[in-house]
């Protein structure tokens, strides 16, 4: 924590209040995503808040486990709700001094979600059904490509704002406005976006309203759950789609953010990050609506391009210095 | 109208040599039936050429104790499946084949119980478990196994598909069948014709009139009965409203699989609208009732201003798909069908004609003549795409057809009286939404139906969508599967 930022309680509550933010809103985002889609193709749609009436049917069932299966397949979920609320609550969500912003390094929250990943790959693995073997290998070879173009393209924020620490650079931004329209911010922006979809499963890499298993890259590592357990691996999915929206929204447009240490600017925030990241998915589905599923061995392709568009953020910044 | 059907009685020893001229002589096998008189067995080989329409039917009486006949195999590839059927329902043995594998018989059967024969009984017990079917292993580094069904997500009906996989690439699927055995063609024997009629629209829901007219037809042919040619108009629309609802629904289907979700809402608006035309139509959105034997009733038909609407909603939904760049990624090149694959195996309908096959029964067994916008149209490239086109153009051309039809202001109702006729037999052919589909009738002398035997064009086609996945990855086989869209039940009987 930086010597002159606000107190401590100030920072346990802005996380608390990140996480109960996120817990609500990821799913609350995956509801009006559906009804996006829902209205473009003349159906009414399920009200937005089906998600969580789902999850919360969900965790009132019992957990069924397969007979074969291993540890690995109970604890999965755990390890891919803790990691995402840790990351979560560092995070600048609504705070530029969330709790621990020290550590927010851009390094700590990528490899947070890769954890998460990493234990729904394995989880995918340990029922050893067909599906979940697959499901865990296109996963993973999406995952392993959307990564790097990740890093490299927060690296290029990271260089002009002189810092890898993700609350910092939030905070540079809202003092140099201008940043946001450089060379750098665009190509990083678009490279960020496409990342954003790869990981969230969304069209055009991933189909997250399928029921033809063959197809499926997450859905398919999630086959074998049930109940209470499914509902911890959907609140999942949901909080980092919530996480990820959230903060490529205050990277690139990062007002609203609060930077001193007033309850109300907190909540002025929260409201700020509800519109901006409801916009978000508004424009995404509607990418969505209009696009249709890659061929799988076309989404590489994609992901490359994305990285190459990160390179170019970082190369634009380093010539511009 | 109907070719006149030759037929000729041989004895075994004779078959293969027959068989091999008249297939050289440009004919196909349509269908292979098999009969059991009680003193003996006999079979009956259908072939079939045209324009100009030919058929031509090869007998060959076996010993019921000892039933052999010589195997078609190396002859025709769909004869081969034809006798694996015919050795698990009736235990006829084609001597000499080569790959004499289960078919129609799940491993639950009690062996050497052959439920077509006259004496078979009523159903036995079935084991609760048999033998696993034995799949072809392929072996290798990094190859492994996906099972995918029988039972699967979504509404579909069953079927177990086995891909032998590396990484993504498939190597080798075998699709295994027959979980919708419903006993069809034992189900005619002894039901009078009207009674027929509603077995033959149910054979596969979404063919009530492929298979409804084909059965007519043939039990028509029975009884000597000559249908006017209003009546044959009508058959005619009808068939070709069928045709489009379907085709539709499969272009959607299509859509939906590679994600594009409005293009599949926009293309199930307008199967929606047809269903209702149908309903107004016929009195029922599935067409059912409205072809009888002798028989052709509708309530009125379809105005001009609605094929309009029609016609201009499909090119509009079809501007719509054509322009997603992505879409035509995914369906270009995919799961090539080459034209010699598709004859050598014989394959049907829009399958066929997607890779450059000239079969249609509209064209080489016409039953409307006149007035006819018919089109025989292919394409050349057999992937994805030119099915999809194939399914696009055929609904134009069926538009065009029906409103030719309309045109000619045929009688809504027409009947010709039923004879009462001794034994008898007829063959009807009609070339469904899906492609040919024959039936061939037995009548017996109180006037109710001895058999009925069903070929679908699904049967023909099977193979064909194992043999297009040369080459093609796991996620794209949904996509595939879709753009056969073969019937499980029209197979499976």
């Amino acid at each position: 924590m930086t010597p002159d930022g606000p107190p401590l309680g100030y920072a346990i509550i802005a996380s608390i209040l990140q996480v109960a933010l996120i817990v609500l809103g990821g799913p609350l985002l995956m509801g009006l995503m559906a009804k996006v889609r829902a209205r473009a193709e003349g159906r009414v749609g399920a009200p937005i808040h089906q998600p969580l009436r789902d999850l919360r049917k969900l965790m009132g069932k019992e957990g069924l486990r397969a007979h074969h299966s291993s540890a690995v397949l109970a604890v999965a979920p755990l390890v891919v709700l803790g990691s995402t609320t840790l990351a979560v609550a560092i995070s600048p969500l609504v705070t530029t001094h969330p709790l621990l912003s020290a550590s927010s390094d851009l390094f700590v929250i990528v490899y947070l979600l890769l954890t998460g990943s990493i234990a729904m790959a394995l989880a995918g693995l340990d029922t050893g059904t067909a599906f979940g073997g697959m499901g865990s290998s296109r996963a993973i070879t999406i995952g392993a490509l959307a990564e790097p173009a990740l890093l490299v393209a927060v690296i290029a924020l990271s260089i002009q704002a002189r810092t890898s620490n993700l609350p910092a650079i939030v905070a540079a931004t809202i003092t140099h406005p201008v940043w946001t329209s450089t060379p750098t911010r665009l190509l990083a922006l678009v490279a960020i976006v496409i990342v954003v979809i790869a990981e969230t499963g969304r069209l055009p890499v991933d189909n997250p309203n399928t029921h033809l298993e063959l197809t499926m890259i997450h859905e398919a590592m999630t086959l074998e759950y049930a109940g209470s357990d499914l509902g911890l691996v959907t609140l999942g999915a949901a909080m980092r789609l919530g996480l990820l929206f959230a903060l490529l929204m205050n990277l690139f447009v990062p007002w609203g953010v609060a930077t001193g240490s007033s309850i109300l600017g907190l909540l002025a925030a929260v409201v700020f990050l509800a519109l901006k990241t409801s916009l978000l998915a508004v424009a995404v589905s509607l990418i969505e609506v209009h696009s249709a599923k890659l061929r799988l061995f076309r989404v590489p392709e994609l992901l490359a391009g994305g990285f190459v568009l990160a390179v170019l953020a970082v190369i634009t910044q380093l010539a511009t210095r | 109208m109907t070719g006149r059907r030759k037929t000729l009685e041989l004895p075994a020893s004779a078959l293969h040599a027959t068989a091999k001229q008249t297939l050289e002589s440009g004919y196909r096998l349509a269908l292979i039936a098999a009969h059991d008189d009680g003193e003996s067995l006999r079979v009956v080989y259908v072939f079939t050429s045209g324009p100009p329409d030919h058929r031509l039917e090869l007998t060959v009486r076996l010993n019921p104790n000892d039933p052999r006949v010589p195997t078609l195999s190396d002859l025709s590839f769909p004869a081969s499946r034809f006798e694996r059927q015919m050795h698990d329902t009736f235990g006829v043995i084609p001597e000499g084949h080569p790959f004499l594998r289960p078919l129609v018989r799940h491993s639950h059967w009690p062996e050497h119980w052959y439920p077509m024969r006259h004496d078979a009984g009523p159903t036995p017990a079935m084991a609760h478990e048999g033998v696993p079917y034995p799949f072809i292993e392929v072996r290798g580094t990094g190859v492994y196994e996906i099972p995918v069904g029988p039972v699967h997500a979504g509404l579909i009906e069953p079927g177990h598909f086995r891909f032998s996989v590396v990484g993504e690439t498939i190597l080798k699927m075998t699709a295994r069948l027959w979980f919708l055995h419903r006993g069809i063609e034992r189900m005619f024997q002894g039901v009078n014709i009207n009674e027929g009629l509603q077995i033959a629209e149910r054979i596969s829901g979404d063919t009530a009139v492929g298979h409804g007219l084909a059965y007519c037809m043939a039990v028509e042919e029975a009884q000597g009965i000559d249908v006017s040619h209003d009546a044959r108009v009508i058959r005619s629309i009808l068939l070709e409203l069928e045709r489009i609802y379907n085709h539709v629904g499969d272009i959607g289907a299509m859509c939906s699989d590679v994600g594009f979700g409005v293009a599949h809402a926009r293309a199930m608006v307008i199967r929606e609208q047809l269903l209702r035309l149908n309903e107004s139509v016929t009195g029922h959105r599935l067409l059912r009732g409205s072809i009888l034997p002798g028989l052709t009733s509708v309530r009125r038909l379809p105005t001009s201003a609605e094929l309009d609407n029609v016609a201009s909603e499909l090119s509009q939904l079809m501007e719509f798909i054509s322009s997603n760049s992505t879409v035509f990624d995914r369906f270009e090149g995919t799961a090539v069908l080459l034209a010699d694959d598709a004859e050598a195996i014989g394959t049907l309908g829009v399958v066929a004609r997607a890779s450059g096959q000239r079969v249609d029964a509209r064209h080489s067994q016409p039953f409307v003549s006149g007035g006819s916008a018919f089109r025989l149209i292919t394409q050349s490239q057999g992937d994805v795409l030119a099915r999809f086109t194939q399914r696009s153009d055929e609904m134009r051309n069926s538009l065009e057809l029906i409103r030719g039809h309309v045109g000619l202001s045929p009688r809504l109702e027409s009947s010709e009286a039923l004879s009462q006729p001794g034994s008898a037999s007829g063959l009807g052919i009609v070339e469904g939404w899906r492609g040919s589909i024959v039936h061939r009738v037995e009548l017996d002398v109180a006037g109710v139906v001895a058999r009925c035997c069903i070929a679908d064009p699904s049967f023909f086609n099977w193979p064909a969508l194992a043999t297009s996945l040369a080459d093609t990855i796991v996620p794209d086989f949904p996509l595939i599967n879709k753009s056969f869209n073969l019937s499980y039940a029209g197979n499976d009987l």
